[in-house]
């Protein structure tokens, strides 16, 4: 392996932002190849300045580089202008740390966060001079996985990955590297691939859509069947029990250019069980472990100390939710983290209470540049159906207390096209947010307010993975009543989300194997970076389904029903499908459930089938709030609790508490 | 104490760009456990200012930049030299922190009359960078068609060059072209230079390296470093005989 260096470095004098390619960051690790080690490359479907601040590529690149058996390197999608120089002058993709070229490691490794940027996926492969296709690919090849919350339904890119991994990748990239060393060892004889491939599809977490038949029944799916007995018939997840033995990234990135979050970040826990219907996130990230109060500090002062940021974000799906978040604000002392100036903490993803805005008021430095709440929709009715249980008086005690604490800009996320959605629900977001900036008026003549708005895209592994998207025009539909109503509403100000693109996002979120061809089609179209307003076209997205013979009816919009077999349901993220079911009825019910950390167990399959549970510290709810805790039921009405039968099995009495069954 | 530092910028990070190095700065003093005075209102920043930028993309022996120390900081300047250095990303290396008397010397924008750049050439030979320089210095206007900020203007650039001349280069045979440049007014930028001088030839490949090397003020009539690099470097263009 030789860098490319002399051949990129003429380039870049003629690309914008050309830092991008360099590496040389502040954290970033001197590789050290050998013939006996695994080499990967760790891939960002994105620009550099998305992927750099990936925490997940963070720590997986600092646990490869210490095993003496791997080494790691870093990749980004190179923007188009540096793409065409590329093509034109013959030089394929290359890793920022020592520019090698990407086909000369053993495995490319992406990390997907997001549908749209999987056409990103195929042309990295394609610029590596690697066979996009996996059926393609030989001994000489590198292999081509793919992790991160996507590879949950990795069906569209199945023909052209190796591997999808699913869950967390601290614990399995070992078990990977291992076999893939021992392979390399033996001489990586031609032939040896499929057995390579075979060996890893016994590994936990791994999932090999080559060893799997896929039998279809008209437009429908009949089954995924495993082609060898030794290969499972269901990949369960890996999560890592104790996040407290991962103190990653101990070496945290700082880039030379400007990203998206140009500060450290430290994950304070994983999981979430507030039991968003919507959220893939927080129903594949289960169980919640924390962090121990005590480490997230060291890793604060470590952190700061290293980079010179004077800025640290705490991230997990709900920071207020962290039961020791005032034992850390509290204790961030800046001369343990080398800086005698103040330091600055953000709160990303605030829970919408007045607790919340209190903590972040004391951490924020002084620095009021806006701040972002998330009530998802415009009705408490429709919040019992997506089961965000957030009332009223949570949202307007939350911004009462930011407009007395100096805020004045305030942003409101919200969905449109939820499931039972009427117009009332979607005008109520209207409504919210002009009370809103009336509680802010009383404070400030500045106060105002942003309304987001999204279209929502049902996702596998949720209870709303049976509910048909709604068509573009009906979401266009519903922005422009939310436009026209926020026209006439004093300060208030509404952006949205393009509804094309959300169908693109539906056709992959919920695609199976038959969307890979439609994938490819896009992508060779010039259908790159889709995330990108001025790279999509929805057109491309439509002429490939129906050059494909395929119904963005059948695929996006269709409700489907109980017994369907869904393309993901050999994937297991450890929820029950009979689970799912039944919250997706409690949901058309207009029934909440409640958070199961600090209430029994309803038994969605995650810690009782894998013998893990929640690492919290404290057994209450935090302070504020009646959000889905199920503890407060005295404000915004009754929220209706009914468990699930509980299931016999015999971990269940060690792994959980007792005294609660149905 | 206010100081001024001077520093290299050398190798792959000069593809970072001006914006970029401010923010290295900023970090590598907080990383160097140095405290700044810092500017009042609502919020306040570490005082520091920069001197002219550098195209993203050349590499520089002399970019200089002025930061306050926090009230009764007096620390060794060598030591903070070293201290700099270790904590700026890899390719830049402090070179000098002198004590800036703030009451005999304006900034480092107003302060600076011409640079001097040293330019790798490729593809053109010897004679004909010779001869370029002739042509150039005898003309007695230069028209540059140029653009800025969306403005496109046609300007006589043949004031801002000051002096032009072939470099004697150690051990790279590809000619080296130095030129010094003016920078009141609107300046001419490094690659302007090399597209009025090679019409015929793509600048960006023309021009393999650009390398400031002397940043010059003016004292009672006579052009000197702000910060000599050595006693030779210190006298006029020494760099271009």
């Amino acid at each position: 392996m030789t860098s490319l260096w002399a051949r990129v470095e003429p380039l870049l004098a003629r690309v914008q932002k050309p830092a991008r390619y360099i590496g040389c960051e502040d954290g970033a690790i001197t590789p050290r190849h050998a013939p006996g080690k695994v080499s990967w490359l760790l891939a960002y479907p994105d620009t550099y300045e998305i992927g750099l601040p990936n925490q997940g590529l963070q720590i997986l690149y600092e646990i490869l580089n210490e095993r003496d058996d791997a080494v790691a390197e870093r990749t980004y999608a190179p923007w188009s202008d540096l793409e065409t120089l590329l093509r034109q002058r013959g030089v394929p993709l290359f890793s920022v740390d020592t520019h090698r070229a990407a086909g000369d490691f053993d495995v490319l490794a992406f990390s997907l966060a997001a549908e749209l940027v999987y056409t990103n996926v195929l042309n990295m492969i394609d610029l590596a001079g690697v066979p996009v296709r996996s059926a393609q690919r030989d001994e000489s090849h590198p292999l081509v996985v793919l992790g991160g919350h996507c590879a949950f339904n990795p069906e569209p890119l199945a023909d052209f990955v190796d591997l999808a991994v699913l869950g967390e990748g601290e614990e399995v990239i070992g078990d990977i590297t291992e076999i893939v060393r021992d392979w390399k060892a033996s001489g990586r004889t031609p032939g040896s691939r499929d057995g390579l491939l075979r060996e890893l599809s016994k590994v936990p977490g791994v999932y090999v859509p080559a060893m799997y038949d896929v039998e279809y029944d008209g437009p429908a799916l009949r089954a995924v069947t495993p082609k060898h007995a030794d290969v499972p018939a269901v990949v369960h997840k890996r999560t890592v029990a104790d996040l407290g033995q991962w103190p990653y990234p101990k070496s945290p990135m700082a880039p030379l250019t400007e990203v998206v979050h140009d500060r450290l970040a430290v994950e304070v826990f994983r999981g979430c069980t507030r039991g968003c219907r919507f959220c893939q996130a927080g129903m594949i990230t289960r169980p919640v472990r924390e962090r121990p109060a005590e480490q997230v500090r060291t890793m604060i002062e470590a952190g700061l100390r290293r980079t010179g940021y004077d800025e640290v974000s705490l991230t997990s799906l709900s920071t207020a939710d962290f039961s020791g978040i005032e034992q850390v604000t509290k204790s961030i002392n800046p001369a343990g983290c080398g800086t005698s100036d103040q330091v600055t903490i953000s709160l990303p993803s605030l829970r919408v209470d007045a607790f919340t805005v209190g903590l972040a008021g004391q951490v924020a430095g002084g620095r009021r540049s806006g701040l972002t709440f998330a009530p998802e929709a415009g009705s408490w009715r429709m919040r019992q159906v997506i089961n965000k249980l957030i009332t009223e008086e949570d949202l307007y005690g939350a911004v009462e207390s930011a407009y007395s604490q100096g805020w004045y800009r305030m942003k409101l996320y919200f969905l449109t096209g939820l499931p039972t959605e009427a117009d009332p629900d979607t005008l109520g977001i209207v409504d919210l947010a002009r009370n809103c900036v009336q509680i802010g008026r009383t404070h400030t003549n500045r106060a105002s307010v942003t309304v987001s708005l999204g279209g929502f895209v049902p996702k596998p592994h949720t209870p709303f993975q049976w509910f048909g998207q709604n068509t573009t025009d009906e979401l266009r539909r519903k922005v422009q009543l939310v436009r026209e109503a926020g026209h006439r509403a004093k300060g208030v100000t509404v952006k949205w989300h393009d509804p094309a693109a959300t169908l693109a996002e539906g056709i992959a979120a919920r695609g199976d194997r038959r969307i890979g061809n439609v994938m490819e089609r896009v992508w060779r179209a010039g259908g790159v970076f889709q995330e990108w307003s001025e790279f999509f076209r929805l057109g491309r997205w439509e002429e490939a389904m129906a050059a494909e013979g395929l119904s963005v009816d059948w695929y996006v919009h269709r409700h489907r029903d109980e017994h369907e077999v869904l393309p993901w349901d050999h994937l297991s993220a450890g929820l029950h499908k009979d689970f799912l079911w039944h919250d997706w009825q409690e949901s058309l019910a207009e029934h909440g459930l409640p958070d199961c950390r600090w209430t029994p167990c309803y038994d969605c399959g995650v810690c009782t089938g894998y013998g893990i549970e929640h690492v919290v510290a404290s057994p209450v709810a935090p302070a504020g709030g009646s959000q889905g805790t199920g503890q407060d039921l005295t404000r915004g009405g009754e929220v209706p609790v009914e468990l699930l039968p509980r299931r016999r099995e015999p971990e269940i009495a060690v792994a959980s508490d007792s005294g609660v069954l149905a | 104490m206010k100081l001024r530092i001077r520093h290299t910028k050398l190798g792959k990070i000069r593809f970072t760009s001006h914006r970029d190095t401010a923010r290295h700065w900023e970090r590598a003093v907080r990383k160097a456990d140095v405290a700044l005075a810092y500017s009042a209102g609502f919020t306040p920043r570490p005082r520091m200012s920069f001197g002219l930028a550098l195209p993203t993309g050349a590499e520089s022996l002399a970019e200089y930049l002025d930061v306050e120390l926090a009230a009764g900081l007096a620390p060794d300047l060598d030591d903070l030299a070293v201290r700099f250095s270790a904590a700026m990303p890899v390719g830049y290396e402090v070179t000098h922190v002198v004590e800036r008397d703030a009451s005999s010397s304006p900034s480092l924008q107003e302060d600076v009359v011409a640079c001097t750049w040293v330019f790798t050439l490729d593809g053109v030979e010897c004679a004909e960078v010779s001869s370029a320089i002739g042509t150039t210095l005898s003309a007695t206007t230069l028209m540059v068609e140029r653009e800025r900020k969306g403005q496109r203007s046609t300007d006589d650039v043949r004031p801002a060059i000051l002096d032009l001349s072939v470099a004697p280069s150690t051990d790279d045979p590809r000619p080296h072209l130095c030129a010094m440049l003016a920078t009141n007014g609107r300046g001419l930028r490094p690659l302007e230079l090399v597209a009025a001088m090679f019409p015929a030839l793509d600048p960006v490949d023309t021009a393999a390296r650009v390398l400031r090397t002397q940043q010059w003020i003016e004292r009672d009539g006579v052009q000197r470093e702000i910060i000599p690099a050595s006693p030779v470097a210190a006298r006029a263009p020494v760099v271009c005989a």
